[in-house]
């Protein structure tokens, strides 16, 4: 089988790989291994996720065990706090009407609990990584391809590893959610603090504030619209990943999404795609509003 | 924090205060600065330096006395290393050789803390682009240093307030820095270097990026506040005019190096080189040379003095004025102690004000330009 070649000898027409021995015994020996360790830790990684287990269920059942029209008045509740705008509140209040009357609000819901703590995560876990980014220039440089790896590997691949660590169910779904959206914030965390205008920094210099008082008075405050951006990005993502994470036993919209692909049902896949746009532009108007209000004080004009 | 005092309270009198001094302070930038201190020291230039070792000679054996109480305005055109000396004060740059002394203490030698400390109780900067804190109100970045040194608002809102008011921005206390024009950023910029309480004021081209109008308020203002706070204050400017309007001394930079140090007077009547005396040659010498320093001796005997009387310190332009005012052709000049120390008249005074500029140390190149 091994071709003509010009006829060339075999070492340089095909590519001289492993043999297909060692190749699948490298294979074992590293699944195997993974998987021993993971089982005689089991114990522990059981313990670890309890709390992420308890968290979700809560609020999965804190958002479908409340009657829809409380649930409802409290989404456009936050939705006007973060926005102050009326046009979003109303545009938010008919896309969670069109949910509810084609019968996907408890889906919806699901869905909902599921990136609000994914999203959650991706925050409290990028905001310091993305601050220890901005102060070492050494530490952004491991970082980077590590964040590149993370947003190229396919999803599904890494779906895998998280599998065989913590099962299948909600945590492992959601850790897939977070390690797919958390490169934004980190990204933007970083670079929002980069930019901070080295004059104002040095102005906090000159007056004796301790980086812990740059920090939290200047570096934050001022990179708070690129991290604000930061955050949309992260709930942009995790939206888009819950179809995939619904592979390991995520429920919600996008469990029915991926029944519809395998079962060819148009109308349904369809219908759950469009309640995820329609949360995906709810969240995003809200959050990118809530941005440009923290920007106020860049407002040129005398009132 | 060492023994010997860092609190030099503002209300000391200057006598009892203490000066800043540099002193032999080199500042090269680059990766191995400490490697080229000696050849430096020995007499590399700066162009040597850059092209044979690509580092960047940012100052070369600065010494100088800033004395307390006073403003000193150190001068010199773009890139001559003028941020780069006012920076060295508050240790925001550390140099590569040198002193800067303080109360006795070297900026250089302090602890990280030690330089915290000496930066929110000793100095206080204004800067050229204002670097106002955009997301603080004029109130929250006037009262910014008392922030940093944790007082709380309750106490530092008054004094905030009060300083506000003294660079006269009372009623824009809930503005934003972006709502208020550059003149106004920058009294901003003022009080909140004010309202700090320090000694020592660092002013790196604070009034450059200002139309010349508001340019002059600005310097009025500085100039009125100095009267009465007497603060030590190191003021960087490119603009001659400025230089002397504001400064009781002056230190001409050039290429990071000094090149004459004195009252305006004394630079621009007796340039140390041809370099200053190209600087000076343009400018108004009626607004700078006082009545004392061209007044002739009291003459001897008993002879009665002219009637009109003007303070030594008076600038001949003034002095002129006052001259031609009365209809007189000389006056008695006042010493310090407010007797007659000499007399001026008419002819002297134009004279003054028309020569040229002369290098001290002879050169007639001058002279055969005017010949030409
Ligand atoms: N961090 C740095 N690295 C290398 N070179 C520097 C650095 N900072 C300043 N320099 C150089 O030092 C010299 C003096 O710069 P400095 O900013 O002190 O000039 P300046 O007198 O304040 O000029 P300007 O009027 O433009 O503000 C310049 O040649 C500049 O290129
Ligand atoms: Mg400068």
């Amino acid at each position: 089988m091994a071709a003509s070649c010009w006829g060339l000898p075999e070492l340089l027409c095909e590519f001289p790989a492993l043999s297909d021995k060692s190749l699948r015994l490298m294979r074992l020996g590293i699944d195997n291994g993974f998987r021993d360790i993971v089982r005689h830790y089991s114990d522990q990684i059981d313990a670890a996720t309890r709390p992420l287990q308890w968290f979700l269920n809560t609020l999965e059942n804190a958002f479908t065990n409340t009657p829809w029209f409380i649930v409802l008045a409290i989404i456009l509740g936050v939705v006007w706090l973060a926005s102050r705008s009326i046009k979003i509140v109303i545009g938010s209040a008919i896309g969670m009407c069109l949910i509810g009357v084609f019968g996907l609000w408890e889906d919806t819901m699901t869905t909902l609990a599921m990136v609000a703590v994914a999203t959650l995560i991706a925050i409290a876990l990028g905001l310091p990584i993305g601050i220890l980014a901005a102060r070492s220039d050494r530490f952004q440089s491991v970082l980077s391809p590590v964040l590149d790896v993370m947003q190229t590997m396919p999803s599904f691949v890494y779906l895998i590893p998280v599998v065989v660590i913590f099962g299948i169910g909600k945590v492992p779904g959601v850790i897939a959610v977070v390690i797919y959206a958390v490169p934004p914030m980190i990204r933007l965390t970083n670079l929002g603090i980069r930019l901070v205008d080295k004059e104002v920094i040095e102005a906090a210099d000159a007056f004796g504030a301790s980086s812990r008082q740059k920090l939290w008075g200047v570096q934050l405050p001022l990179s708070l619209p690129t991290i604000m951006a930061g955050v949309n990005q992260t709930i942009m993502m995790a939206l888009a990943m819950v179809v995939v994470a619904s592979m390991v036993g995520v429920g919600g919209l996008g469990k029915n999404v991926l029944q519809a692909i395998n079962n060819q049902f148009f109308t349904i896949g369809f219908l759950n795609g469009f309640a995820l746009v329609a949360i995906a532009i709810i969240f995003d108007r809200a959050s990118q509003a809530f941005g440009k209000r923290l920007q106020k004080h860049s407002e040129v004009g005398h009132d | 924090m060492t023994d010997s005092s860092t609190n030099a309270s503002s209300n000391n009198a200057p006598e009892n205060r203490s000066g800043i001094e540099i002193r032999h302070l080199y500042k090269i930038f680059g990766p191995n600065s400490e490697r080229y201190v000696d050849a430096v020291q020995k007499g590399m230039s700066k162009d040597e330096l850059n092209d044979k070792h690509n580092h960047v000679l940012g100052l070369q054996d600065i010494n100088l006395e800033l004395p307390p109480g006073q403003i000193s305005v150190i001068m010199g055109l773009s890139g001559s290393g003028k941020s780069t000396l006012i920076r060295h004060i508050n240790g925001l740059i550390m140099p590569t050789a040198g002193e800067i002394l303080y109360n006795g203490r070297d900026v250089m030698k302090m602890t990280p803390d030690e330089l915290r400390e000496f930066r929110r109780h000793e100095t206080a900067m204004v800067f050229q682009k204002f670097a106002l804190l955009p997301h603080r109100t004029v109130l929250e970045n006037t009262r910014y240093g008392l922030d940093i040194q944790g007082i709380a608002t309750s106490k530092s809102n008054p004094i905030a307030r009060k300083w506000i008011d003294r660079v006269g921005l009372s009623g824009y206390e809930d503005y934003y820095p972006n709502q208020l024009s550059g003149g106004m950023q920058q009294r901003v910029g003022l009080a909140r270097a004010l309202t700090n309480d320090a000694d020592i004021l660092l002013m790196d081209e604070a009034f450059s990026a200002l139309d010349p109008l508001i340019r002059m308020d600005m310097q009025k203002v500085l100039l009125d506040l100095q009267a009465e706070l007497k603060k030590t204050i190191v003021f960087i400017t490119h603009d001659l005019d400025e230089a002397l309007r504001l400064g009781d001394t002056i230190a001409i930079l050039r290429d990071g190096a000094v090149e004459q140090v004195g009252t305006g007077q004394e630079i621009v009547l007796r340039p140390a080189n041809d370099y200053i005396a190209e600087f000076v040659r343009e400018v108004n010498r009626g607004r700078v040379i006082r009545a004392a320093t061209v007044a002739t001796p009291l003459p001897e005997g008993d002879v009665a003095l002219p009637k009109l009387r003007v303070k030594g310190t008076t600038t001949l332009e003034l002095a002129a004025r006052k001259l031609a005012d009365k209809d007189v052709r000389n006056a008695t000049v006042l010493g310090k102690d407010g007797r007659p120390m000499g007399v001026i008249d008419m002819h002297t005074m134009l004279t003054a004000m028309v020569t040229p500029a002369e290098v001290d140390d002879g050169d007639d190149d001058l002279d055969e330009e005017d010949a030409a």
